[in-house]
């Protein structure tokens, strides 16, 4: 393999789902289940209707050219992108070209892969419509409209991931970016995002920097899961590498990945390609964005996961892995910043949030939105553990208790169970206890000290665990010493 | 008695003091509509059980109208003289249309008209052609055949037209009466079906310049639906029409309206162009003053290439819709490439199929720079050389076509390339969106003819205004073909 090296491309399609309207029709933009609900004249292209333009995702757009560090245009444009398909009503799709200039151009983003930072160039970044979406069965097929004209974003990024694994990282990075932006869901179940993928081998011990050392390229078309990259792009590394070991030569064509088989699947070749005929969207007067509206956008832009990460780190001393586990979901590093602005101890908080919760939701299948405990219903378990009301064993208890009743924990946390901190408490009962065990005192001095943990349950069988477990160890050491 | 050979004002005025009622000039509306479908073929579709409605203070209110078949009519058959729709019953209006409705104007038909605007004849409509009332072995020219000829006859004051080379402008001259297109995203063009969308306008078809005026005020307005549709609530045409055109200033353009430019003129053409030079008399026998200027003939001859490219193209995709899956026939096929072949083959006309093979041509990748790019360019270059003629005059005058309307058998006969500029010129309107305004100004060969008017954008009040004039010092005003042989 380390003949050659791969470059690998990606153009990202995601679906931007945090607008309340379609991108050019007033039609609800929500996932629905039921097909053809969230559809109108517009979308479904009936003679004499026209497209206006949803400044909402006109801003989002913007802002994401901006974190992925592209130039934005000074004005907005939109272009036909011609083509027939049952799945696109009007016969054409409004997007943008790279001209005039879409919503960003040439640009780079940093990502975490493994360990590593790595950078990937951004080509262009482009706001259009989606296609209505298709259901095939044996003899006919199912069009529905709802997804006609929801926003789409499409990313393009040059030929720098080397490897499956960094393409995917980067997805994953993006899908972090879209949420964290309050942009889109991102979310692969819902077809929110779809990918088509180009791979090419060169040569390795040549100069990649020289576009002229690049291998021809092949396009992987619709490539609709995370899984389904990484498993495309090994697949035709493998493929293109088996090829050209047999002398074979690499043609430029389009493929697309096959689930079922797991390989990739000749679609048409270059000369086959399709023109589809650009031309500037008439009905839509070219749109002057304005230095202060780009000012306006810019400084909205919220907290990323990067960001987050590097102040839980360095201002709440968690550490990397905990930091990383955290912002992997924004709807959980949501929740656990909210458990710290309620006042718990951020390590505590942490610690609740990645073990015990997280733990929870994967156990269950559940995402923290459906979650029963909230921040405040924590902070109740966590105030009760630092005042020393439960042990860490009961706030457990508790946690899990107020989850399987959906009741609050402050419902299982008493005085009548209280964890005894009272010294002088203690130290009677843990005196009693001793006056009736001469035996295993003197054994314990006569160097059987694993008799300690003989005493300390006996205190707690003797409060029914409600003894502080510290306090405990701490007044038999002391009383042993006595004696 | 016959209501409808008079004005919107008159009628209204009528109405008002209760001589005649909403219901009696739907009547008479509809009785003449049979009649002009007999003679002339100037309907989709008659409105038999229109109704008239409750007169207001709107001029509009309780008189009837024609609405051209390409826009939206919610439960009314809507074809755009189409196969591809000829069973599309729309379920929203156009915006113009709504605020009609809101002004409680009454659709009594729907017109007929070259398929989707396509064609300057009235004869590629898909319930065949459409007669000029004036001399029925005529065209109307189109697109807005139907409205012109029903206008023309006395069906009732106004029809809708649309205009994206000159499909209100040239059919009202070939009929006797007044064609106006506003500036361009005045009227809302949302459910207008589209043609070309950069030089697509809605308008009226009328015979009088006070009545466009009426009824471009009530279709007009901004429209959160047309991005390109602007507010113009402070612009009153009827108020505009004073007839005070003292100092205004007017050109024409030589290369287009001298009968040098032409060795091989017909009789007709010499008589439409000295009739043009009579009413420049008039023009400033009225106050105005006008003048004769020159523009490069070659951007000129380019004006038809132009046009054709541009319009080719943008109908190309914007008829991309129609595939008979959402609407329309089902085309037969054992899938959806030969369902849209059969439904698309079976649905045109060759005229537009031709164009849509133009249109494809023109965009196509290696083609796009030569043709469509280029043709923009010489767009913008005359749209600019129509801009620096209204910095020294108010509006450039121009006769209509080479002469009266022709004969059906003359249709196919070459088109005669020296009168092409003669012919094409009111496309220069569409290419700026001008407010552009066609009225008669005589006849020829006892056929009428018409001169129209073209200004800056955003100067429509000064349009009207100078064909107001122009008309109150002409006799063709409120002119109706007195019998429909």
């Amino acid at each position: 393999m380390t003949k050659y090296l791969a470059k690998i491309g990606l153009e990202m399609h995601c679906e931007m789902s945090e607008t309340n309207s379609k991108v050019f029709s007033s039609s609800r933009n929500s996932y629905e289940s039921t097909p053809n609900c969230n559809i109108s004249a517009v979308d479904m292209a009936f003679p004499g209707i026209l497209p206006v333009v949803n400044k909402e995702a006109v801003k989002k757009a913007l802002m994401i050219s901006m974190i992925l560090k592209c130039s934005q245009p000074e004005f907005f444009y939109f272009e036909r992108k011609n083509y027939y398909y049952p799945d696109l009503p009007k016969g054409f799709q409004i997007t943008q070209e790279t001209k005039p200039i879409p919503a960003g151009i040439y640009g780079e983003v940093e990502f975490e892969c493994g360990d590593e930072i790595k950078k990937v160039r951004v080509n262009n970044f482009h706001l259009e419509e989606d296609a209505a979406s298709l259901d095939h069965f044996y003899s006919t097929s199912n069009i529905d409209y709802n997804r006609a004209g929801v926003p789409l974003m499409e990313l393009v990024t040059e030929p720098d991931f080397h490897s499956a694994s960094e393409a995917v990282a980067f997805l994953e990075h993006m899908r972090s970016v879209y949420q964290y932006a309050g942009v889109s869901e991102a979310d692969t179940k819902k077809g929110q995002i779809r990918c088509d993928v180009n791979v090419s081998l060169m040569d390795a011990s040549l100069d990649e920097s020289d576009p002229n050392n690049w291998g021809t390229k092949v396009e992987i078309k619709n490539v609709n899961s995370f899984g389904g990259v990484r498993d495309s792009i090994n697949y035709e590394i493998e493929r293109q590498t088996e090829l050209l070991e047999n002398g074979g030569v690499i043609e430029q064509e389009t493929r697309r990945w096959d689930e079922e088989s797991q390989s990739t699947i000749h679609m048409r070749s270059k000369a086959d390609a399709i023109d589809y005929k650009y031309f500037v969207e008439p009905n839509i007067p070219k749109y002057k964005i304005s230095k202060e509206w780009l000012e306006e956008i810019r400084n909205s832009i919220p907290e990323l996961a990067m960001d987050r990460k590097k102040k839980y780190i360095d201002k709440f001393g968690l550490s990397s892995y905990d930091a990383g586990v955290l912002v992997k979901e924004k709807a959980i590093s949501d929740y656990y910043e909210e458990c710290v602005e309620l006042g718990i101890d951020a390590k505590v908080a942490s610690n609740w949030v990645t073990v015990n919760i997280v733990g929870e939701l994967n156990k269950e299948d559940k995402s923290i939105s459906e979650f029963y405990i909230t921040p405040s219903m924590l902070k109740q378990i966590t105030d009760a553990l630092a005042t020393g009301i439960l042990s860490s064993k009961q706030a457990k208890e508790v946690f899990f208790k107020a989850i399987e009743n959906n009741k609050e924990p402050k419902n299982f946390i008493s005085k009548e169970n209280a964890q005894i901190s009272d010294k002088d408490e203690l130290t009677r009962i843990i005196c009693e206890i001793m006056d009736n065990s001469s035996t295993q005192i003197e054994q314990y001095k006569a160097g059987k000290t694993n008799l300690f943990d003989y005493f300390v349950g006996q205190v707690m069988k003797n409060t029914r665990g409600k003894a502080n477990p510290v306090m405990t160890k701490e007044i038999i050491t002391d009383e042993l010493n006595k004696r | 008695m016959k209501y409808m050979d008079k004005s919107i004002e008159e009628l209204h005025e009528m109405l008002v003091k209760g001589d005649v009622t909403s219901d009696e000039l739907v009547k008479e509306s509809l009785e003449r509509s049979h009649e002009i479908q007999d003679k002339c073929n100037a309907f989709v579709t008659i409105l038999d059980d229109a109704k008239g409605c409750e007169v207001t203070d709107n001029l509009l209110s309780g008189i009837p109208y024609g609405v051209k078949d390409n826009y939206s009519t919610k439960g009314i058959l809507s074809t755009g003289s189409s196969n591809t729709l000829k069973d599309y019953v729309p379920f929203f209006d156009a915006t113009a249309i709504v605020n009609l409705n809101k002004a409680g104007a009454i659709k009594v038909n729907k017109t007929a008209m070259d398929e989707f605007g396509m064609g300057g004849t009235g004869t590629t409509g898909h319930t065949g052609v459409q007669l000029n009332p004036w001399d029925r072995t005529r065209i109307c020219a189109g697109s807005s055949s139907g409205s012109a000829a029903a206008v023309a006859a006395g069906v009732y004051p106004y029809a809708l037209g649309s205009d994206t080379g000159d499909s209100i402008r040239k059919p009202a001259a070939y009929c006797g009466i007044v064609g106006y297109k506003p500036t361009y995203g005045m009227i809302s063009r949302y459910g207008l079906f589209p043609f070309a969308s950069s030089l697509d306008h809605c308008g009226v078809l009328t015979r009088s310049v006070r009545d466009a005026a009426i009824v471009v005020n009530t279709m007009k307005g901004i429209d959160p639906n047309d991005m390109t549709s602007w507010d113009s609530s402070k612009m009153d045409l009827l108020g505009s029409c004073t007839g005070d055109v003292k100092g205004m200033k007017l050109c024409y353009v030589k290369e287009i309206c001298d009968i040098e430019n032409y060795p091989n003129a017909s009789h007709e053409l010499k008589e439409h162009l000295e009739n043009f030079k009579k009413t420049i008399e008039l023009a400033r026998n009225i106050g105005m003053e006008v003048d004769e200027v020159s523009v490069d003939r070659k951007l000129l001859n380019a004006v038809f290439s132009v046009y054709r490219v541009i319009h080719s193209a943008e109908a190309t995709s914007n008829m991309s819709n129609l595939t008979g899956i959402i609407f329309g026939p089902r085309g037969e096929g054992d899938n959806y490439i030969d369902m849209i072949k059969d439904h698309r083959t079976k649905g045109f006309s060759p005229l537009i199929k031709r164009r849509f093979v133009i249109g494809s041509y023109v965009l196509q990748k290696e083609n796009q720079e030569r043709y469509f790019k280029n043709a923009q360019r010489a767009r913008r270059m005359i749209v600019d050389t129509w801009k620096n003629l209204y910095k020294k005059y108010d509006a450039v005058l121009c006769p209509v076509g080479v002469g009266p309307a022709k004969k059906f058998t003359e249709l196919d006969l070459k088109q005669d390339i020296n009168t092409m500029s003669l012919d094409e010129h009111l496309q220069v309107g569409n290419f700026g969106g001008f407010p552009s305004i066609t009225i008669p100004n005589g006849f020829v060969s006892n056929l009428p003819v018409g001169i129209n008017i073209t200004g800056n954008c955003y100067e429509d009040e000064k349009v009207l205004n100078i064909a107001y004039a122009l008309e109150s010092a002409m006799d063709y005003k409120g002119q109706v073909v007195k019998e429909v042989k």
